[in-house]
């Protein structure tokens, strides 16, 4: 990373996004600081998504501002950023008609680099995300869930940018595959050092990998803390409700 | 969207536009130091006259050529005003119907005017009328002593079969049978082949005929004569350029030596050489030149009915695959286009829509006085046929690939030059690809209406053969057709394989 890309904080200041006058994101600030994971839960339509896709530059804000570091986030340098911004979807995104190799080299390819150092990052990140490397010549269409997921999380890490955006990776796999990604992605957060924003339905997730999270509702944050905090220390009846109806206490008591 | 981007796209698209005139004044004729062009219409007699000017011309030392079977009287008429054709043979009754507009007015001097105002001068009749008239066998005639329309009020249990467009036409058998006190005769509808087989068979007494329809001669039948001037006039006379007096002199008079020669009888026997026994027009002409002029012409060798096929299959390919190039070339940027607002998605396919609304014959006469006759209206028109199917798959194929991947494309931060190329292109290939495949079909189907601007193909044979009933003609061409037809739909299937990326044909086989 170079020293002004944008390993620092993310943050927000008034940002306001609506449709047809209703307000789906109004968040007054927020900040996560670097190399930390900050998890943002919620119910559907609570604005977490939006939130996320704001960041990548894919929904304008009515109003406020998104910096990265010392950089705000405007249409003109939008494009550069996201060369710094790793952004992962539920089953990854992959383009059906590439290979897992090609889907991971398209930037790469776009940027002009050669093709040995193509292959030599590839390889990296295929240990890194312990995918087979003979799967990479497979398509989509060939691989399981969760190894589409790996793949989708290879393309994001490829310039091994300084900020990770993930908007529920794991949302479409099946419960075994998911419990061991969110142990491996526990992992790589620990090692990689990045800065995460991870969005996720599942409190238990949002409390094993965020070092904190953020509980939003009605394009509100609501309560911004530990996993601990919202446990014992609810800012408002919702937030009880919200984290008693997704796992019995024991598995986030488990998480601490 | 980048407006640098936009500006250089539509100046390739101008380039193309640029290069497509250019084209197309190459194709066209030029106006000065070239051979007098003599053109014919799509029938026989057509064909049989201007192969006789032709002829007439090279004998007196005017370099000509003969560009046969254009269409009906809109193309011929456009050739001639736009300089494609300096000559054809037309009929006076057709140049007040369709060229003035003016009905029922074939009063030489005020035609003369109205078409010397047009560039065009009007020659002496060439000595036939070929309009509407009444036939009767010559058993009938001699049986109930028929020389006349009006010797038919009285007989009225004569066995009339008349055409169905004969029957309804109010200049047809309504105004003929008021004018003649006909009403008591009882004329059946029939089809117009089956009257000469029913006459021959002693079936029906007599017919509706042109007057220099082949099976005249042929079934000795006697046309009544018009004794009360009911039907108006065809005689056949040349139109020609008004600027060939100055051009090319000698022309005029070998246009003059060919008016007031050739007769009813003369033109009869010389359709039956063509329609009843298969002779070449060029042989007809040569024949008909003798009889009226008293000279006669050595014949051209008729090339071999496989050199013929060989011929005709290539300039239809050339037709088609020039035209289905262009379409591909512009028509998937004006789909990509197309998907960036609604505003232009809406203009763009409606307008390749209308242009597939629009009759071909309409299109290729309108073509006409701006790029002349030949390949050029022919590449244009079909062009304009292929676009449709091209533009509206390649912006059903972009503007339906998930949103998501659409936008995971933008937020890897690919450049818009490389999220349309690397990636929206490629998913929307099938569909593109579905689009170029119709084209092609309906463009090897379309092509064969090339000939009807002088444009070549495998249309040429199919539609002499539809004017001369003669199927084998018809298959010549009609048969290289549809098997072009399923050899381009086998080649893009195969094509396919290529150019949709495997990926995509997995997801499509897949489970």
């Amino acid at each position: 990373m170079t020293p002004e890309s944008p390993a620092g904080a993310i943050a927000l200041d008034r940002v306001i996004k609506r449709y047809d006058g209703r307000a789906v994101v109004d968040v007054a600030s927020l900040v996560v600081p670097p190399r930390t994971c900050l998890a943002l839960v919620g119910p559907s339509g609570c604005g977490k998504s939006t939130l996320l896709r704001m960041l990548v530059g894919l929904v304008t804000p009515d109003q406020g501002t998104i910096r990265f570091g010392d950089v705000a986030l405007t249409p003109a340098n939008r494009r550069a950023l996201r060369l710094e911004l790793g952004y992962v979807i539920q089953e990854g995104g992959l383009f059906p008609h590439l290979t897992a190799f090609e889907n991971v080299a398209l930037v790469a390819r776009d940027l002009g680099w050669n093709d040995a150092r193509i292959a030599a990052r590839v390889r990296v990140l295929a240990a890194l995300a312990h995918l087979p490397e003979e799967l990479l010549a497979r398509y989509p269409a060939q691989l399981s869930g969760g190894q589409r997921q790996r793949v989708g999380l290879m393309r994001a890490l490829l310039l091994d940018p300084g900020v990770l955006l993930m908007d529920e990776p794991l949302g479409a796999l099946d419960p075994m595959v998911r419990a061991r990604l969110q142990q491996e992605l526990k992992r790589l957060f620990g090692e990689l050092r990045k800065t995460v924003v991870f969005v996720t339905h599942d409190m238990a997730e949002a409390a094993w990998l965020g070092d904190e999270i953020a509980l939003m509702r009605d394009g509100r944050i609501v309560q911004r803390g530990t996993a601990a905090d919202l446990l014992e220390r609810p800012a408002e009846p919702f937030v009880r409700e919200f984290v008693r109806a997704q796992r019995p206490p024991v598995a986030l008591e488990a998480a601490r | 969207m980048i407006p640098g981007r936009t500006h250089t796209m539509w100046r390739g698209m101008l380039q193309m536009l640029a290069a497509m005139a250019a084209f197309a004044g190459v194709a066209a004729p030029a106006a000065a130091a070239t051979p007098v062009v003599v053109g014919s219409k799509a029938f026989p007699e057509s064909w049989i006259l201007g192969a006789a000017l032709t002829r007439q011309l090279e004998r007196d030392g005017v370099p000509a050529t003969h560009r046969r079977n254009l269409g009906g009287t809109d193309i011929v008429w456009q050739a001639l005003t736009s300089g494609g054709v300096d000559v054809y043979p037309e009929y006076t009754g057709t140049i007040a119907e369709v060229i003035l507009k003016t009905p029922g007015r074939t009063d030489p001097d005020a035609m003369r005017a109205a078409l010397a105002a047009q560039g065009v001068g009007i020659s002496a009749p060439i000595g036939f009328n070929d309009g509407y008239a009444i036939a009767v066998t010559a058993d009938a005639a001699r049986r109930d002593g028929l020389t006349r329309l009006s010797d038919l009020a009285a007989h009225p249990d004569l066995r009339l079969g008349l055409s169905h467009e004969f029957l309804g036409r109010a200049d047809g058998w309504p105004g003929l049978a008021k004018r003649y006190g006909l009403e008591r005769l009882d004329p059946t509808g029939i089809q117009h082949e089956l009257a000469y087989a029913a006459l021959a068979a002693g079936r029906l007494d007599g017919t509706d005929i042109y007057t220099t329809d082949a099976e005249i001669a042929d079934l000795h039948l006697v046309t009544l004569v018009d004794d009360r001037g009911f039907f108006p006039r065809y005689d056949a006379v040349w139109l020609y350029r008004l600027d060939l007096a100055r051009r090319a002199p000698r022309a005029l008079a070998a246009i003059r030596a060919l008016t007031g020669r050739i007769g009813e009888r003369e033109m009869i026997h010389a359709n039956a050489r063509v329609v009843l026994r298969k002779a070449d027009e060029n042989a007809a002409a040569d024949s008909l030149l003798m009889e009226t002029l008293g000279a006669g012409a050595s014949a051209g060798g008729e090339p071999g009915v496989a050199a013929s096929i060989a011929r005709n299959t290539l300039q239809h390919l050339k037709l088609v695959g020039i035209s289905l190039g262009l379409a591909i070339v512009l028509g998937v940027p004006f789909g990509v286009l197309a998907t960036r607002s609604r505003a232009l998605a809406q203009l763009t396919l409606s307008i390749a829509g209308l242009l597939q609304t629009v009759p071909s014959l309409a299109l290729l006469a309108f073509l006409i006085p701006l790029l002349g006759i030949g390949a050029a209206p022919a590449l244009v028109a079909l062009f304009l046929y292929s676009l449709l199917p091209i533009v509206r798959n390649t912006y059903v194929g972009l503007t339906t690939i998930p949103p998501a991947l659409d936008e995971a494309a933008a937020a890897l931060g690919l450049s818009p030059r490389a999220q349309l190329l690397r990636v929206r292109l490629p998913m929307a290939m099938p569909a593109v690809m579905a689009g170029i495949k119709t084209s092609a079909v309906i463009n090897v189907g379309t092509a064969t209406l090339a000939a009807l601007v002088g444009a070549g193909g495998l249309g040429d044979p199919i539609l002499t053969g539809i004017q001369l009933r003669r199927h084998a003609l018809i298959l010549q061409g009609a048969i290289p057709a549809a098997a072009l037809a399923l050899l381009v739909q086998a080649l893009f299937d195969a094509l396919d394989r290529v150019v949709v990326p495997k990926g995509l044909r997995l997801r499509a086989e897949g489970s």
